[in-house]
């Protein structure tokens, strides 16, 4: 997932007219996996207790069956709508789909949202202080994976008295997240929505991933992860290198050329320096700074490692068989111009989801604003969305009466 | 149900049956016969309109051209395949046809008869193309760019080595029609519903 930005901000502006912000909203914290029932994570370690960090919107009904659990991306955190305070610029991440009004709307459906694990928005992950040492955890955090961070999830919809989700729905990590939590938990959950993502981590996702690590890894301040302590500096270089490759692998040739320009040099005169001439440099530059200000690098490490052994059918014959056990109806959404995750790979879960005779729909967003179009393209998403929750509330049935 | 090529359709769809729709339009057919016949039924569809009314009906669906709706189907994987009045607008009937047969145990296709008198009397008398409640168009913005007779159709099913279970024809979307002599002439719409030969071995 990508910064917002200022494109974000502009979406923002104009539809606030016609539906509501959630409004002031506050992180709140919850304690699970305490020991002796501490989590085994897929790597065969344990890890406990773990706090999660989420947000809920909205009223969870009394029959708890208007639940929607959205999943954020790489860099995105459980504040998915709506403001921290008063005097807060800028919205949650999601704020373009969740609100009142909204296709998640918030006046029907009881949204949540929590910090994954081995993240940096409040859950457990690597600056979290380990229990046993008293120290931060930095690189003796375990590695953990999408299938970890989502049993987290369920642990925590177990707190909160949800037995079943009628949907869970995310973009990027957060739809491979969905896709996990449908094979992991398929009578937890009718309608899944799984946004720009795959199956699991192609060649090229994890080759950006590689670069992006080795940028933070080849940071001297970065010293092997153990950067927590007083007085010692962060490797926030690093970390931006890793942010601004990232961020091109979110645009596209169209979005960039909308973005700054058919040709660069036309813009300004050249300072025959190695200064930021051009202003993608500039934009990102000051993306990858700005990344460093509210994400930890070792936490991008981990996390970028969750994606890259991402792969559902691992173990198995094939992802149709993979997928032969989920109970939920999906809405699989690609965007045309998306090239860390493009069409292909989503009509892939498709057509897996077909051969196993599940309950699947496709769409296909046109879109020139690339794998960060599922942060920006609000009116191409909403209606079918809605719509698709909507027909689910009409099928979600008692436990046991999924679909076959 | 108004049309009755639909109603046609479902007396050739088996109950329970495994459906998929090529071409589902806002789904009006699938979910007919999701209710009448209780098919597991699925769509396919190019335009994002069709696309949200399907979602509505809560049916499945696919954004998609329509030989990639067939693409990725084992052969005989699906109980009945429809094309519903959408042949003539493919830009690959054939291959269309072709792989509707293979994936599906029956295969119906609906058509306007290009070789109604009327069509017929129209380009005769008037020397320019045809304009009519089922080719409501004009030559340079019609979608329906392979256009072809009851006749054409028989012969397609012979050169694919398709056998014609079922043909049904009508003289208006909205009326049941006696049975007509020479199609041909006289329908202006032709439902078929053919089904792969077995390959002949030695």
């Amino acid at each position: 997932m990508s910064d917002k930005g200022k494109q974000i901000g502009d979406v923002a502006a104009t539809f606030e007219a016609d539906t509501g912000s959630a409004g002031i909203v506050k992180t709140r914290h919850v304690t699970v996996a305490r020991p002796p029932d501490v989590l085994t994570l897929e790597c065969g370690r344990t890890l406990g207790p773990v706090s999660v960090a989420y947000e809920t919107y909205g009223t969870l009904s009394e029959a708890a069956d208007n639940a929607i659990l959205v999943c954020h991306a790489l860099s995105g955190d459980a504040h998915v709508a709506g403001f921290h305070a008063e005097k807060d610029q800028r919205a949650g991440w999601w704020d373009m789909l969740v609100g009142p009004g909204k296709a998640l709307d918030t006046e029907k459906y009881f949204v949540i949202c929590a910090n994954v694990l081995g993240g940096c928005g409040g859950t457990t992950g690597p600056a979290s202080v380990d229990p046993v040492s008293g120290e931060k955890y930095a690189t003796s955090f375990p590695i953990v994976t999408i299938a970890d961070m989502v049993n987290v999830q369920a642990l925590l919809l177990d707190r909160l008295g949800i037995p079943r989700l009628l949907a869970a729905i995310g973009g990027s990590m957060g739809g491979m997240q969905v896709l996990q939590f449908a094979v992991a938990y398929p009578e937890r959950l009718h309608l899944a929505i799984p946004i720009a993502c795959a199956a699991y981590q192609p060649t090229q996702a994890v080759a950006f991933n590689e670069v992006g690590r080795q940028a933070i890894m080849a940071d001297p301040d970065w010293n092997l992860g153990e950067y927590y302590g007083k007085g010692r500096r962060r490797p926030d270089k690093g970390l931006a290198v890793a942010r601004m490759l990232g961020h091109i692998t979110y645009l596209s040739d169209p979005a960039m050329r909308e973005k700054f320009g058919d040709r660069p040099q036309e813009a300004r005169d050249y300072t025959f320096t190695f200064s930021a001439d051009f202003e993608v440099e500039r934009y990102l530059r000051h993306q990858g700074v700005s990344f460093t200000g509210r994400f930890d690098a070792n936490s991008y490490l981990y996390i970028t490692k969750a994606i890259d052994y991402f792969d559902l059918a691992r173990g198995r014959v094939s992802l149709a068989e993979a997928l032969r056990g989920t109970r939920s109806r999906f809405l699989v959404m690609a965007f045309s111009s998306d090239w860390l995750h493009p069409p292909y790979q989503l009509k892939e879960i498709v057509t897996a989801l077909r051969a196993s005779h599940r309950h699947v729909t496709y769409y296909e967003v046109a879109t020139h604003y690339g794998h960060d179009a599922f942060l920006l393209e609000r009116e191409k998403m909403e209606g079918v969305i809605a719509a698709f929750l909507n027909s689910g509330i009409k099928s979600f049935g008692p436990l046991g009466s999924q679909e076959r | 149900m108004a049309r009755y090529d639909y109603q046609l359709i479902e007396r050739l769809v088996p109950d329970g049956a495994s459906v998929l729709d090529l071409g589902c339009g806002d789904g009006e057919l699938l979910e007919e016969l999701v209710r009448e016949r209780h098919v597991r039924g699925s769509g396919v569809d190019i335009d994002k309109a069709a696309i949200e009314a399907c979602i509505a009906r809560g049916l499945s669906v696919f954004h998609g051209d329509l030989d990639e709706g067939l693409a990725n189907y084992e052969d005989g994987s699906v109980d009945v395949v429809i094309l519903a009045f959408s042949l003539q607008q493919l830009r690959r009937p054939r291959i269309v046809v072709r792989e509707m047969a293979r994936v599906g145990q029956l295969a119906i296709v609906s058509f306007p008869n290009f070789a109604h008198w009327q069509v017929r009397g129209q380009l005769f008398f008037s020397g320019r193309m045809p304009v009519s409640k089922e080719l409501p168009y004009q030559w340079y913005d019609t979608p329906n760019i392979h256009l072809c007779t009851v006749k054409d159709f028989r012969e397609l099913c012979r050169q694919e080595g398709l056998r014609i279970e079922h043909e049904h024809y009508l003289k208006s979307f909205d009326r049941p029609a006696p049975d007509l002599r020479q199609p041909n002439l006289t329908a202006r719409i032709a439902i078929f519903a053919v089904t792969r030969l077995p390959a002949v071995t030695e």
